[in-house]
């Protein structure tokens, strides 16, 4: 069957993947699709606070602005975010598990106890930190998630990599005269693939949330970008009475992060026979 | 002794991993060079006084002179003065802490309360309309925004209905203090007024924390109930005519748990991390309310305390974990 096929088959993946595909979608459109694509920035003050109409599907901000049209275009800050953030942290954390898991040693034990000094206190307090030195910005959130993060990869692609350098087709490679490098990258790490992609998708899911949180405490962008988690924390003040303000970018969320974890519990039961057998 | 062994090569490892952490969020809170000295003297102070100050906060020295010192003072369990609060930072953190770790024991006793019976619930019933149902809800509890669903519970519950508190740990001052733990503290005084106060002002701070660590549980169980019920022992139980339930709650459950107390090692340090933005929703007077406050005060030497409590705590948890597991699975001390 062909990749495609497969996911289609399992109906988890096939729904938080159509979830996933129309965010993109709706993220790239954004300025084309939005009904007022200039209250990311605009204010009008006379339409503060409105309730949902046909005019302003999700109502309006404190700014009078179309709630709508701005959760649009927050969705490309979360997936810009997820997506770099999410990226740097496989670039960093799959390499470093692919030498320490296949070296092993002192410097692969070094390593791996790097890793264990970042996971020893929860990802959104370092990232707190980090943030809160770096000041409010985009890219400060993107970069405090990728160094907080990078240790799940490189955990998970070690324990890969020191189980997979036993088998019998590792040492035939070995005996045949590959170099180190090609038995690494043409032989261990296809094999890590799955594990690797799963961990990534349901990693994103995390990574949106956790840049949530940070905007929600004000070290993500400043105003007037249209952020999710910012935009909940601005709403605040105004509830209960504008109900709407913090319900539209809050299922966003939700909406997004039940995307990537159901593509990757989907994924899962794809790539991994063993678990899926578990589960039936 | 084997059990010993386990701990004690845990323990070498627990002085390394804490002066790693230490390491790397000091270097990482001094990356940019920023003036306390100058926030502390105030608008009004000379470029001398500031000077003075500086050298009088050892700000004046080389970084790692700077960093050799706060690692010395640490030893001695001194993290500085906070900025904001005047205080000893390890004061502000140790008053702090029981609130926090009473609010997350809340929420762990509410998440395995619930995760596990509807776990293992799931897992007999497994493909049926119960299962499915438990499965929608567990994957979205593991998807909503913390401070939203806060701010959410918030609005509906306090605000319009007035069920709950708004937010705080106890309207007035609280029990006399014993252990710091509220809930403790007023039935060792026998104040039971605050002590059903206490509850009443953590129902929703603890609900909200708890839904996404008993969703993972819920789903752990499951996967865990599963693997087990096919085993012989359990059919062979079955054939011997064992009544489902004993054997299911009993002996199923004791084999199932064992990657489920994994899980609550990782949970708990979910809650705690959960409990920053949760605790400033509900103003919850923990460790969270005050890294938030020291956050949006810029201290950054109370950001680093609070980083480094949390780390122990942490660490201390997954020590813990490893010893539990020793008992409940004895085949890791053969």
């Amino acid at each position: 069957m062909s990749a495609l096929k497969r996911i289609l088959s399992d109906r988890a993946a096939t729904i938080g993947g159509a979830i996933i595909l129309g965010l993109v979608v709706v993220a790239i459109l954004a300025p084309w699709i939005a009904p007022y694509p200039g209250d990311v920035t605009a204010f009008h003050l006379t339409e503060r606070l409105q309730p949902p109409s046909a005019d302003h599907w999700f109502g309006t901000d404190r700014m009078g602005a179309d709630i709508f049209s701005r959760l649009l275009f927050g969705a490309r800050i979360t997936i810009s975010i997820a997506v770099i953030a999410v990226g740097v942290s496989v670039l960093i954390g799959v390499p470093i598990g692919l030498l320490a898991g296949y070296y092993g040693g002192f410097t692969g034990g070094a390593l791996m106890r790097t890793s264990d000094v970042f996971l020893a206190v929860p990802q959104i307090v370092l990232a707190i930190a980090i943030a809160q030195t770096l000041g409010p910005s985009v890219e400060n959130v993107i970069l405090a998630l990728s160094i907080t993060y990078w240790p799940f990869w490189a955990r998970l692609v070690y324990a890969e990599t020191n189980a997979l350098k036993k088998q019998t087709f590792v040492e035939a490679a070995q005996a045949l005269g590959a170099s180190d490098l090609r038995v690494m990258v043409l032989h261990i790490l296809p094999n890590t693939a799955s594990a690797i992609i799963v961990r990534t998708s349901i990693g994103m899911g995390a990574t949106i949330l956790t840049a949530a949180a940070l905007g929600f405490l004000g070290l993500g962008a400043p105003p007037p970008t249209p952020e999710w988690g910012r935009t909940i924390s601005e709403a605040r003040e105004f509830l209960p009475e504008a109900w709407w303000y913090a319900a539209a970018p809050g299922l966003a969320i939700f909406l997004v992060v039940m995307g990537f974890n159901l593509l990757g519990d989907g994924l899962r039961d794809i790539l991994d026979p063993k678990l899926r057998r578990g589960s039936q | 002794m084997r059990r010993l062994e386990i701990v004690l090569s845990r323990l070498v490892w627990f002085i390394p991993t804490l002066f790693g952490l230490v390491f790397v969020v000091f270097f990482i809170s001094n990356v940019i060079p920023t003036d306390p000295a100058r926030i502390v003297a105030g608008e009004n102070a000379t470029e001398a006084q500031v000077q003075a100050l500086r050298a009088d906060m050892g700000l004046d020295q080389p970084l790692y002179v700077q960093f050799g010192r706060y690692v010395g003072d640490l030893a001695t369990g001194d993290m500085g003065k906070s900025m904001y609060t005047q205080r000893a930072i390890s004061d502000d953190l140790l008053r702090r802490l029981p609130a926090t770790l009473e609010l997350t024991m809340a929420a762990m006793i509410l998440a395995i309360g619930l995760g596990v019976p509807l776990g293992v619930i799931s897992a007999v019933k497994r493909n049926t309309l119960v299962d499915q149902t438990l499965r929608v809800i567990s994957v979205s509890g593991l998807a909503i925004a913390s401070f939203w669903l806060a701010m959410e519970l918030q609005m509906y519950f306090s605000t319009k209905l007035g069920w709950t508190p708004l937010n705080g740990r106890i309207a007035g001052w609280g029990p006399e203090e014993i252990t710091g733990f509220y809930t403790i503290d007023s039935i060792l005084t026998g104040d039971l007024a605050s002590f059903w106060d206490t509850l009443h002002h953590m129902t929703l701070p603890a609900i909200t924390l708890a839904l996404p660590a008993a969703a993972t549980l819920v789903r752990f169980t499951r996967a865990g109930v599963l693997e087990v019920i096919n085993s012989n022992y359990v059919l062979y139980e079955r054939a011997m005519g064992f009544p489902a339930s004993l054997i299911i709650w009993k002996y199923v459950l004791r084999n199932a748990l064992i990657s489920t107390v994994t899980q609550i090692g990782l949970i708990f340090g979910a809650l705690f991390s959960g409990a920053v933005v949760v605790e400033a929703v509900f103003d919850w007077p923990g460790l969270g309310t005050y890294a938030v406050q020291s956050i949006l005060q810029s201290d950054t030497k109370a950001v680093l305390g609070f980083s480094i409590i949390v780390g122990v705590v942490f660490i201390g948890v997954n020590l813990l974990v490893d010893v539990v597991h020793t008992f409940i699975d004895p085949r890791t001390v053969q």
